[in-house]
């Protein structure tokens, strides 16, 4: 590349970047303004008097609002629920990898069948069941039917299918058995994979947004998403503090994102491919 | 999944595993079983309760919920019936949205994934900023841009004002700005998602195709119709299919940035028969709704196949 051309270029994948990344530093700037700073017209870039007035009123709020009630409340669910797929998806995996059953093609099929069913589908019966479970309105209802998901079940099939074979075999040549074999074994190979689905599990989970807001009901068991569309409700054009709010969502994520970005997008692009 | 989508258009049977007998009888089913009461109890109970409940009249706060037989359904098509013009102005409105976003979503991805698919300092980075927004829920990038579109306070209207532009464009309650606004923010938004799909799809054509293009003298738009794009075939069958069912389903978007408006031009189908079932609890009737949609999607889909059967 001449140096023009280099230039050139990198000019534009920078400016491409300016397009997806200013305006979540708008999100973060603002939520650093005055109320009054915020509606100036024409906006100040940086905040001129940076304040934590946001915050402060985002954590002192009223009982409608309980943000970092929310924020524990969206940690719960997240860390529940990426576990929960962890244990169920990993074992149905390795059997669907690794062993031979009656019924192992339908069983396949109608899991791949579900993946093209948009889950909204069954949003009302869901609702109904949740309700027969008596999980309405309890984190229940957050961790527990998101982990039926296929995605977990196709992305580890996906990865034990490529694990070599030698090693379960010579286990089994020492009188393992299929329980000591998967966590002794499989498991343990299987590392990369599985804190890529944990981690893709848990953003899922943070960021469900119509689920929450249709099976919680009580301000004191939102989590994040429904809770800032509360916020929205509750601020209306108070922005910086429902900036605040929305840092506050975005933050664990974008960080989990940068300390884990290759895997993340390794395991959406692969599990896109070959799932 | 792109693999699944080649099975299924080929019909080939999956290839035989070369796994050894092993845990042959009730072991495999103990390994399933977790996995299997969670599917059952939320994706296949669900699956069929709906349908009985959109055969019923079923109010979620009344005791009784009679037995309507297809009622719910015919209601649908019933011009008279009271949720006859709202429904149908629900669909049109994911209609309109998917008409737009998919095409955006299908094309500027890919474009963004060619210009990743070259060698240069950076290129990590730069997937890694094209695909952050995408970490973000809906929710947050929801009320951001209902900020940022904010007619009066946005940072938007500001600088089209700054360089001349009107400063006054409805984003939020106006027509079309509404659908400019939703159908730009979520391509803002999944952009990144594609756009590595596309990435790794590019990475799996071999380089010798290429090589022998070159040695066919083909140019760079030659290349990229004989070469780039049957190489891409199941991935682009992937994108479409996945975008189209995604974008039917928008919600969050116009819950939090127009909220249906102007009146309930942006009131998507998804955001309708979630108001009608779980606002409102007329479930049977909102059950009907959702059988009806994912039979069209359905429909969409097979005629997605087909096309990308026909050009082989």
């Amino acid at each position: 590349m001449g140096r023009f051309r280099g230039i050139a270029w990198y000019s534009l994948l920078g400016l491409l970047s300016l397009v997806f990344i200013a305006p979540i530093v708008w999100m973060l700037t603002t939520s650093f303004k005055s109320a009054d700073e915020a509606t100036r017209v024409p906006p100040t870039i940086l905040p001129a008097d940076p304040t934590s007035s946001a915050y402060d009123t985002l954590f002192t709020g009223d009982s409608q609002t309980p943000v970092l009630r929310w924020f524990l409340n969206s940690l719960v669910a997240a860390t529940g629920q990426a576990l929960l797929v962890l244990i169920v998806a990993s074992m149905a995996a390795y059997a669907l990898a690794r062993m031979e059953f009656r019924g192992k093609k339908i069983v396949f099929a109608l899991i791949i069948a579900t993946l093209f069913v948009p889950i909204f589908t069954l949003i009302i019966p869901n609702f109904l069941i949740i309700d027969r479970l008596g999980w309405l309105d309890s984190l229940w209802a957050l961790i527990v039917p998101g982990a039926a998901s296929a995605f977990g079940v196709f992305f580890l099939r996906q990865f034990f299918l490529g694990l070599p074979r030698e090693l379960e075999e010579a286990a089994l040549l020492e009188g393992a058995n299929s329980w000591q074999i998967f966590t002794k074994v499989i498991l343990p190979l299987s590392k990369p994979a599985l804190a890529t689905l944990a981690v893709i599990s848990f953003l899922t989970n943070w960021n469900d947004f119509i689920w929450p807001v249709y099976t919680l009901f009580s301000p004191d068991n939102f989590t994040l998403p429904p809770g800032l569309g509360t916020l929205q409700g509750a601020y209306n054009i108070n922005y910086p503090v429902i900036m605040a709010g929305a840092a506050l969502a975005s933050i664990p994520a974008l960080i989990l994102f940068m300390v884990s970005q290759r895997y993340i997008i390794e395991g959406v692009s692969r599990s896109g491919l070959k799932g | 999944m792109v693999d699944v989508l080649e099975t299924a258009t080929t019909s080939a049977s999956a290839p035989a595993t070369r796994a050894p007998r092993r845990g042959a009888g009730v072991t495999p089913y103990l390994y399933l079983l977790p996995y299997a009461l969670l599917f059952t109890t939320f994706t296949l109970v669900p699956a069929g309760y709906g349908l009985w409940i959109s055969l019923h009249e079923w109010d979620y706060l009344l005791p009784g919920k009679p037995f309507v037989g297809l009622d719910n359904y015919q209601a649908l098509f019933d011009s008279a019936s009271p949720v006859f013009d709202f429904f149908w102005q629900s669909m049109q409105a994911t209609a309109i949205f998917t008409v737009f976003s998919v095409p955006l979503l299908v094309t500027v991805p890919l474009a963004i994934a060619l210009l990743l698919n070259r060698s240069f300092k950076g290129r990590t980075f730069f997937r890694a900023v094209y695909f952050a927004p995408y970490v973000l829920g809906v929710a947050v990038i929801g009320v951001l841009w209902r900020f940022l579109l904010d007619p009066n306070l946005g940072a938007i209207n500001a600088m089209l004002g700054a360089i001349g532009l009107p400063d006054d464009t409805a984003w939020t309650t106006g027509l079309p700005w509404a659908w400019i606004s939703l159908v730009g923010v979520t391509v803002w938004w999944t952009l990144g998602f594609n756009a590595v799909i596309y990435l790794a799809g590019l990475q799996d054509i071999p380089r010798e195709l290429y090589d022998a293009a070159k040695v066919d003298g083909a140019g760079r738009w030659a290349e990229f119709r004989h070469v780039t794009l049957p190489g891409l075939r199941p991935v682009l069958l992937f994108i479409v299919i996945n975008t189209i069912l995604a974008s039917s389903n928008m919600f969050g978007q116009a819950y939090l940035i127009t909220q249906g408006a102007p009146g309930v031009e942006t009131r998507t189908a998804i955001m309708y028969i979630a108001e009608e079932g779980l606002r409102n609890y007329r479930m049977g009737s909102a059950a009907a709704m959702s059988y009806l949609l994912t039979l069209g999607l359905l429909l969409v889909s097979m005629i997605t196949f087909r096309l990308f059967r026909e050009k082989d």
